[in-house]
This record gives C-alpha cells, sequence and structure tokens, in this order.
C-alpha cells in the first residue's frame, strides 16, 4: 500500500526524523492559512499517488500567502495521470544547503533489508549508482537481532562522509530503518534528506511503501494517520469488471477468482487460471496473434456460481462474443465445478455454450465428470495431451478468425 | 535417487486438522509418505487418517522417538512464522511452507533462523515437492492417482514458481518419456526458502538427475542469481527455462502485477526482458511453449 506524501512524513516524524513544518490542505483556504502559518516562501505541492508532479505542474512556489491560495486552487482540480490529488502539501521553501537520499527496501536475494545512503540526493538513485557508484553506501540488516546503530553509521560513512554530519544523517538513517521494520514497509525512502543552513538535517520528502499482506496487523497505525482502509490504493482507477469480479469472489469463500481488463482491449474473453497458469496462457493467447478483452485467476476451489460469477462478468465485456476456459492441471480445482460454471454462465445470458466456449482444457481433478458435461451441452474440450499452446490457439482461430 | 526425500523421510504436517491440510494428509500417505504425526494446539489425542495428532512439535518427536526429519507448515498468515520457529527448534532440517500471503518480514526471519539451525525451507506460498515413486510432501499433483499420472520417475530436476505449471511441466515431460527425478514448487513469493541456486548443489550430486527445467515469472533477481551460481560452479548440467508473464513487459501493464505476489517488478532487472536475455547469454534457453520443453532437454542430453 502506497502512502501519500503527507502521510509518509508523519510516519518519519514519529520515528523521530526531523521534518518541516508542512501543512496538509483540502482547500485553498486552508492553503493560505498554512502559509500565513509558515511565513516566507513556500512549496504548493499536490499530494497524488503518482510520480512525475513536477514535469506536470503539480509542484508549485509562492512567495505570498496568496500567491499559495491561488496555486492551490490551481493544483486541487489538476489531474496527474488520471488520478486527482486528495490535497496539497504546503511546505516552507527551505535553504538548503546539501541534498541527500536515504532509503531502506528489501534486497530479495539477500533476504534482508537494506540501507541505502548516498551525498548525491535530490536525484534519481538507480542513475546515481550506476554513474557514481562511490557515492552510495550499502548496508544489510538481520531480521532477528536488534538493529545498531553503528550499521546505520558504516552505511553513511562508506558513501564518504564524515564530521558532525557523519552523525546527524546516521541517526536519520538508523531511525529509518526501524520505521521499515516496525511498520512492514518494502520501501522507505527520503529523498531528498535536506542539510539546512543551519546545519541541521530534515526530510523534504518522504515515500513510504506498506506491504500489502501486512496492512492487518498495522491498523491501529492507520487508523492515526486517517487511512481509509476500504479505499483503494490502486496506481489506477478500478474498472467495473474489475470491481464486479471482485465483489463475486467477496461474496463466497470457496476458491478465488480474480480479473482484471486495465490495458486488455481486445475480444477473446479468458477464463483462466491459475497464478502461472494464467501468465503461461494469456501469453500464448497474445504470441498467437490473439487480443484478450481481460485476464483472470481461478484458484484453489471456486464453486459453481463463483466460476459462472467471472464467466458472465466476462461474456458481458463489450466486444466479448466468446471465451476460453482453460487451466495447467488442476489437483485443487475440480474441473466438473468449473464446467457447470461456464455452462451455467451461457445459459443465464441465454447463450448456447457449445458456441459461446470456443474451448475448455482443464485437466486434471474430476475430469472425466467434467468432459461428460460438456460433452452433453456441445462444448469442444482438450484433455492434457493438448497443450496449453495449442488450446490457446485453438481459441484464437475460432473466436478471432472466425469473425466473431 | 531425489533430492531431498527418500524412503525413509519423515515428517509432520502442522496445522493438521485444517480442511485443506486433512486432504493433503490423505493425499500424501496415499503416495507412500510417511507421516508421524501432525500439530493442532488443543487438539492433542485426535487423529488425521491415522496419524495421531499433538499439541506441540515437541510432542510429536518425542512420541517418534527419534529426530523427525520434516515438516509441512499449513497455519494461518498470521501463526506460520511461529510455528515454522518451532519446527526448526525442534531439530526439524526440512519444513514446507504452503501458506500464502505470509508478509515480507516474517518469511525473512524464518529463513534467517533456519539459516543459523542448519534447516531448509521450502516456500511459502508452494505446493511442496515430489519425488515420483517415493514420496510427496505437500498437496503437489494432488490426490495420489493423479500425482502418479503427472509424475513418472526419471531423468529431470523441476523447480517452479508456479505450484500448478510444476505439475504441466511434470506431465509434459512423463508424456515424451524422460520422466521426473525431483520437482519443487518453490513458490511464488518475493522472498522464498530455497531459490533455483539453493536447489541446484543437491540437483548436482543426484545421480538420477540429468538435466534441469525452471519455470519462471517476471520479478525478483533469481535468474541472475542462478546464473551467477552456474559459472561459479562451473556447473555443467543443463538447464531448460520457461518464461510466463512476458506480456507485463507491454507499456501498459507497467506497476500492475499479476499471478503471484512475487511478479512484482521492483526494477528494470526484473522484467521478463531482462530476465530471457540475461539466461539465454548463460547458455540456459528460454523456451515460449511449455510442449516445446521435453524436445530441448532431449537435444541438450544429446537424445
Amino acid at each position: 500500500m502506497r502512502f501519500y506524501e503527507y502521510e509518509s512524513r508523519r510516519l518519519v516524524e514519529r520515528a523521530g526524523i526531523p521534518v518541516t513544518q508542512y501543512g496538509f490542505c483540502k482547500s485553498a483556504d486552508e492553503a493560505r492559512e498554512a502559509a500565513e502559518r509558515i511565513g516566507g516562501p513556500v512549496v504548493v505541492k499536490s499530494q497524488v499517488l503518482v510520480g512525475g508532479r513536477m514535469k506536470a505542474g503539480g509542484v508549485k512556489f509562492a512567495d505570498t500567502p496568496a500567491e499559495a491560495a491561488a496555486h492551490a486552487l490551481e493544483i486541487l482540480e489538476l489531474e496527474i495521470s488520471n488520478h486527482m490529488p486528495v490535497g496539497v502539501l504546503v511546505d516552507p521553501k527551505a535553504e538548503v544547503e546539501h541534498e541527500y537520499y536515504a532509503a531502506v527496501l528489501w534486497d530479495g536475494r539477500a533476504r534482508r533489508p537494506m540501507m541505502l545512503f548516498s551525498d548525491m540526493g535530490g536525484i534519481d538513485i538507480e542513475q546515481v549508482a550506476e554513474e557514481h557508484p562511490e557515492h552510495v553506501g550499502r548496508g544489510h540488516l538481520s531480521n532477528l537481532h536488534p538493529i545498531a546503530d553503528f550499521q546505520a553509521k558504516e552505511t553513511v560513512a562508506r558513501c564518504g562522509m564524515t564530521g558532525s554530519d557523519l552523525g546527524k544523517a546516521s541517526r536519520v538513517l538508523a531511525a529509518l530503518a526501524r520505521l521499515q521494520r516496525d511498520y512492514d514497509m518494502t520501501l522507505a525512502e527520503i529523498n531528498p534528506l535536506a542539510k539546512l543552513s543551519d546545519g541541521s538535517f530534515v526530510a523534504l520528502d518522504a515515500h513510504m511503501e506498506m506491504e500489502d499482506e501486512a496492512v492487518g496487523r498495522h491498523k491501529k497505525v492507520l487508523t492515526e494517520l486517517g487511512v481509509d482502509l476500504s479505499e483503494p490504493r490502486e496506481m489506477y482507477e478500478p474498472s467495473d469488471f474489475e470491481r464486479n469480479v471482485k465483489a463475486i469472489d467477496a461474496a463466497d469463500h470457496r476458491g478465488v477468482i480474480q480479473g482484471k481488463d486495465h490495458g486488455f482491449t481486445g475480444n477473446i474473453g479468458l477464463v483462466i487460471g491459475a497464478g502461472g497458469g494464467s501468465l503461461t496462457l494469456t501469453d500464448a493467447v497474445r504470441n498467437q496473434g490473439g487480443k484478450p478483452a481481460n485476464y483472470a485467476e481461478i484458484g484453489g476451489n471456486p464453486s459453481v456460481s463463483k466460476s459462472c460469477g467471472l464467466a458472465k462478468e466476462i461474456l458481458q465485456k463489450d466486444g466479448v462474443e466468446k471465451i476460453a476456459v482453460m487451466m495447467s492441471i488442476v489437483s485443487n480445482t475440480r474441473v466438473d465445478i468449473v464446467a457447470r460454471g461456464v455452462i451455467k454462465a451461457c445459459l443465464e445470458l441465454g447463450k448456447d455454450p457449445g458456441e459461446t466456449i470456443a474451448i475448455f482444457r482443464i485437466p486434471g481433478a474430476w475430469e472425466d465428470e467434467g468432459y461428460k458435461i460438456l460433452d452433453k451441452y456441445g462444448v469442444e474440450y482438450a484433455d492434457r495431451s493438448v497443450s496449453m499452446w495449442d488450446a490457446a490457439g485453438t481459441a484464437v482461430a475460432k473466436i478471432q478468425g472466425g469473425g466473431a | 535417487m531425489s533430492i531431498l526425500l527418500n524412503e525413509d523421510f519423515t515428517f509432520i504436517v502442522q496445522g493438521i486438522t485444517g480442511r485443506e491440510a486433512v486432504n493433503l494428509t490423505r493425499e500424501c500417505l496415499d503416495f507412500g509418505s510417511s507421516i508421524v504425526g501432525g500439530v493442532t494446539p488443543g487438539r492433542k489425542g485426535r487423529e488425521v487418517h491415522g496419524v495421531p495428532v499433538f499439541d506441540t512439535v515437541e510432542q510429536a518427536v518425542e512420541h517418534h522417538g527419534k529426530p523427525i526429519d520434516g515438516a509441512v507448515a499449513t497455519v494461518p498468515p498470521a501463526f506460520t512464522k511461529d510455528a515454522v520457529f518451532e519446527a526448526i527448534e525442534n531439530g526439524i532440517k526440512l519444513i514446507v511452507v504452503v501458506t500464502e500471503r505470509i508478509p515480507r518480514r516474517d518469511v525473512a526471519e524464518m529463513v534467517e533462523l533456519a539459516d543459523e539451525r542448519g534447516a531448509r525451507i521450502i516456500g511459502p506460498n508452494c505446493l511442496g515437492l515430489i519425488a515420483p515413486g517415493v514420496a510427496k510432501m505437500g498437496g503437489i499433483g494432488g490426490p495420489a492417482k493423479d500425482a502418479a499420472k503427472a509424475y513418472v520417475a526419471g531423468s529431470v530436476g523441476v523447480m517452479s514458481r508456479s505450484g500448478g505449471m510444476t505439475t504441466e511441466i511434470s506431465s509434459t515431460l512423463t508424456a515424451a518419456g524422460l520422466g521426473v527425478s525431483t520437482a519443487v514448487s518453490i513458490g511464488g513469493d518475493a522472498i522464498i526458502g530455497s531459490t533455483y541456486a539453493d536447489l541446484m548443489p543437491l540437483f548436482e550430486e543426484d545421480p538420477q538427475t540429468e538435466a534441469i527445467v525452471i519455470y519462471t515469472e517476471p520479478g525478483g533477481r533469481m535468474e541472475a542469481e542462478l546464473v551467477e551460481w552456474r559459472e561459479e560452479a562451473g556447473s555443467t548440467m543443463p538447464i531448460v527455462a520457461f518464461m510466463a508473464g512476458r506480456f507485463m513487459d507491454d507499456e501498459e501493464m507497467q506497476g500492475m502485477s499479476f499471478g503471484h505476489a512475487g511478479t512484482i517488478v521492483e526494477g528494470k532487472e526484473d522484467s521478463a526482458t531482462e530476465k530471457i536475455a540475461r539466461l539465454e547469454a548463460a547458455g540456459i534457453p528460454v523456451v515460449e511453449r511449455i510442449d516445446h520443453i521435453p524436445d530441448r532437454v532431449k537435444e541438450a542430453l544429446g537424445k
């Protein structure tokens, strides 16, 4: 789960890392008040979950409270990559002497959190790492042992820092490392971490992402931050199809179904599963010239009504006349139950299953029972002797080749 | 022979009274596995398909009278870490973690403790492993008769990030007459206990295994790790790879995740295109179709 910048700043502040006297505002009036309180030049920043704010005009400087209010009015109405801001952040325009980069993220290979620190902050860290590797310090942390201050110090020192700045920066990094661990962050980043003209270090921008699987155990802090857990924080707005499939899935605990259609514009309805099987089949359809209308995943052992619900949603998408029902060999999902579900979907929509289901290729548990039902309704099916690739090819030929 | 499992291998099922665990226990027993106990706190004294249930792993070990080799953990995500710690601290050396949706930090803690105690974790979010004709540990392949259909003993080791695709690939190898030495569903999460590179040395030492097939997906750095291991170890055992999720490289799919939790692409090195290039450059062919795998394996083996 991604956090807005203002939430990330609050998290950073709670961890004991100094931040500027920012204000989170939902209206132009609030922005004016925040600017008055701050006194002096300010920055008004759009609060959206996507990057590229600066380029899109979502970050503006103001010398007076009136100007800040005017900018806020504009930015609050400005859509950035299909996202409307939830507010603006009004921040004092800091007297920055130097910008640093601090982050703690997972190193999947080492299976440990890794601290990153650079004295070249404010810019893309991947670029710094590539062009100036000596300016990036790294340090791994144990998952079992307490985080020691010296580990942060070592990491900061590795990019060549010394003097009183070393201690100040190390304290920030150690606090960030504890924040990453305590709140299950997949990314905890401060960029830039600024050294101000008075020598103090403050976090000027922060970016936090909490692991979705861990959200449940951080409800207390999320409530304190005012995070609405029912509000989706997807990088894009879920479509009606996606919302409907999610609702069908949630209504019944048996098995799992998922559906996505963001970025899919074709006419081949895919009723597919499981995780790896769906990825394989989507590739197989596309690589044979097919244009899927959606992506889907059937997992576990869903009920007839769940399989039926997924198939119906797909069949009701614009331009979809036919579906391909395919999975890798199943051992938990029952072939006959999925068969019943997809046939039911066709019948309930007044469609002939034999015409509508271009191909049914799910081998495995209860396949004989499943094939009997499919036979009865004249649905073309395939067992494990037909590869996933060939089944996908049949679907492409019958749906697109046939001019459906 | 096989890797990790053998005819005398004993294991317990943690969370044995759960619905899925009861099925899994039945399947494994039917396949010839030796399950010497189950653990569900508060259910001591019951039986699941003739397997005695205990409150603690300690009791199971005591009842068995000697060390137990493995454990299958099928407990809810919030309790998995503790269950795995319990298994490790009671001397169990191979733990298959079936549970999905476990926070990464918990997995990392389990793996670090396993490393410290000389134990190995397979998973999480996996179906376990199977040595055809020997034993299976976990739900892999499903009921014994279905598992026997897809998995026949042979010369190819299989490692897969997808549980279902482990069976699909093995079935293809079986149909082609190559068969499977051991197939391991390694799990689809971002952090897992045993990667391709972690398991390769075991396959190398196994006289039955002549070649390896891996199933992989976008996300993570496991292929890079495999390539590095191969170079460092000077390994020449043929590997054939299959990469699913190539469509995720498309511009309009950026920032989205499909399939397993681990498919989230966190850097440009994680994309399907990058991985295919890396594997091919290391002499590991990446096929586009599952049904092309057997021929590539035969080719590599000069058969």
